[in-house]
């Protein structure tokens, strides 16, 4: 029995080891052979949209966790993303010389700086507020909601609504923060040029590592004890409470983290496309976030940054073509997956890729010289096992 | 008033749910180390009675007491973690987990978020686990997700996670319903090996499957306890035969 935990063990350790070699892979060919091979083919430009759907990716991993895993579909995630945005968005426009303003403030006539400008002074600050302020928002709001039992449909709603409360906010102040326009035209950050390239290959560098470390920490999140009683919570969730869990507790902490998760997103995605406007937090952005998640696969991270990239890759090659198309694409395309892959396209390769590909190489599963059923039958293999001379 | 000797002490409970009483000043206790088998026949209140002893209810009027203590103001899980344990009339097993996973979660002995996020499962209840794994038979399909067990294999991991658990009281309801007689049997003697260390309360319909397992049986009707005793004091009862061959009664007043 012990050596079976033991071997168990060995065996988790060993496939943790390949997955990380995977991952590093991947990242050493992002940051070393792709700029030179979308350079050489022409398309150097598709670098910085790769960057930018690479920051979405952070967003749709934190929706993959309280969607996927939690079973909560927040429809408010635009607003984390803007705040995140916001924060830094803040930092740049006071790149100036002390006592000067915002450049638009001086439009709307507005002569001191309003009081919560100036923290954003402070890179350190920024820094802390973007993880922070969405994730204490969310801790709060979501803390409020779980307790009094609000779930299903109704949180959905909810989320929506505080996501129409923020646009609209956001959209009225031009004298706080230049309302439809948003901020843009960013001079420069901790010194450098945001512009410059090579400013923008560093944002698309640290995006990456950002990407890792998030994915790293939803992987330690959904495993072991935690993530099990996530899928528990999703699942059956009065149940949990009479195994002696606090449903409330686990929620509130997962839609913290997920929102923070999109407020970092929103901060990297805004360095990268030099702007921020409240459009990025109005109810459609945030629906948005969940198709990528139903495209890529619902309760698999994997699925969650491919779903990110790969949707918002086909939208800016899409409307590159036919400007107009692109919306009514996004529709069929959310059908697509609702009808023919419910478990989006990580969940279709799990389930039914694997005998595809083994039909297409002619090969049956598993080779069986008797009853195959008899074959797979986990009571026969186990009595087999035990049967086996001990080495 | 307190008795120390009493795991559960029920009061003048009352449950009134939009002026119809599931429960009507119901009064019950019973001893710690008992297993108690509640019978009644349908709307009698038996599953009422549960969900407010396990917190899913409050009491409109009277009040449970565990080891002493009034639930009113603890919601499920503080109650659970108190040490009251429940199985439902249909395994409610998680299905996409494994039933390793599912009995890990409720092995699981410091149920707060932190705890359960920051420590690995720890060897102690590994090694719980896989003893309980092979108790109920499922090495072999420990690893694959529940919701490709059979509905025996299911019902055995829901008492197996019940027992993971370790409460010190065990509410059972309707254990047998849709097992074959061999289950049935099996799953009386797994009950009563459990009473030798658990406080037990059983809800079953089945009387061959009662006559097994029962020392003590407590008649509900209509909300409140008709009468107690025996499994033979309780069938020649007259007001149960009554009761449950529904012939015309007087006024169907509970002996309180």
């Amino acid at each position: 029995m012990t050596d079976d935990v033991g071997s168990k063990h060995r065996q988790g350790d060993r496939k943790r080891l390949m997955e990380a070699a995977v991952v590093l892979a991947i990242v050493l060919f992002l940051i070393f052979v792709m700029p030179s091979l979308l350079t050489a083919v022409g398309q150097s430009f598709r670098l910085k949209l790769l960057g930018r759907f690479l920051a979405l990716a952070i967003a749709a991993l934190g929706i993959d966790l309280i969607w996927g895993y939690t079973g909560l579909l927040s429809l408010g995630h635009g607003i984390f993303f803007g705040l995140g945005g916001y924060a830094i968005g803040m930092h740049l426009k006071l790149q100036i010389p002390p006592g000067e303003l915002p450049d638009f403030m001086g439009l709307y006539g507005v002569t001191t700086l309003p009081w919560f400008w100036r923290p954003f002074y402070s890179f350190p600050f920024t820094l802390v507020a973007i993880v922070l302020i969405p994730s204490l928002l969310a801790g709060f709001v979501g803390y409020l909601v779980f307790r009094s039992r609000i779930k299903g449909v109704y949180f959905s709603i909810l989320t929506q609504a505080v996501t129409i409360i923020f646009f609209n906010f956001f959209n009225g102040q031009q004298r706080l923060v230049n309302g439809t326009n948003g901020l843009i035209d960013f001079k420069t950050l901790l010194g450098a040029t945001v512009s410059d390239p090579k400013t923008q290959f560093g944002f698309y560098c640290c995006t990456i590592i950002v990407l890792v470390a998030a994915y790293a920490l939803c992987r330690w999140l959904t495993s072991d004890r935690f993530g099990a009683l996530l899928i528990a919570i999703r699942d059956d969730e009065s149940r949990t409470r009479f195994l002696g869990y606090d449903p409330a507790e686990a929620k509130t902490l997962v839609f913290a983290v997920s929102a923070a998760l999109a407020g970092i997103a929103g901060a990297l995605y805004t360095l990268q496309s030099e702007s921020i406007s409240p459009r990025s937090m109005d109810v459609a952005s945030s629906i948005e976030m969940v198709i990528w998640v139903a495209v890529g696969g619902r309760a698999t991270l994997v699925g969650a940054i491919l779903g990110a990239v790969l949707v918002n890759f086909a939208r800016s090659l899409l409307s590159e073509q036919f400007p107009e198309i692109w919306l009514f694409f996004q529709g069929a395309l959310f059908l697509l997956v609702v009808l023919v892959l419910p478990n989006g396209i990580i969940g279709w390769c799990r389930t039914n890729g694997h005998e595809l590909v083994l039909k297409l190489l002619k090969r049956s599963p598993i080779a069986t010289a008797t009853y195959p059923s008899l074959e797979q039958d986990l009571d026969v293999q186990q009595e087999r096992r035990k049967l086996e001379p001990k080495e | 008033m307190i008795n120390p000797d009493r795991i559960l002490e029920i009061e003048n409970l009352t449950i009134n749910f939009d002026g119809f009483k599931a429960l009507r000043n119901l009064n019950f206790h019973m001893e710690t180390g008992e297993l108690r088998v509640i019978i009644g026949p349908n709307g009698a209140g038996k599953t009422t009675f549960l969900d407010v002893i396990t917190g899913k209810v409050k009491p409109t009027e009277g009040q449970v007491r565990f080891k002493g203590r009034n639930l009113r103001a603890l919601s499920e899980h503080q109650i659970a973690r108190l040490g009251i344990g429940r199985k439902f009339q249909t395994p409610r097993i998680y299905l996409k987990l494994t039933p390793r996973q599912n009995l890990e979660l409720s092995c699981n002995r410091d149920k707060g978020i932190l705890p359960t996020l920051i420590q690995k499962t720890p060897v102690a209840e590994r090694r719980t686990v896989g003893g309980l794994l092979e108790t109920i038979g499922l090495v072999p399909k420990a690893d694959i997700a529940a919701a490709l067990l059979s509905h025996g294999e299911k019902q055995r991991l829901e008492i197996g996670m019940l027992v993971a658990q370790s409460p010190d009281l065990l509410l059972v309801d309707e254990p047998v319903a849709g097992l074959t007689d061999e289950e049935t049997y099996l799953t009386g003697e797994l009950l009563t090996s459990l009473a030798e260390s658990h406080s037990i309360i059983v809800i079953e319909h089945d009387m061959e499957f009662v006559r097994q397992i029962a020392r003590q049986v407590t008649v509900l009707h209509e909300g409140s306890v008709l009468c107690e005793g025996t499994i033979d004091e309780v069938q020649s009862n007259p007001r149960v035969i009554e009761v449950y061959l529904g012939q015309p009664q007087e006024e169907p007043h509970a002996a309180a």
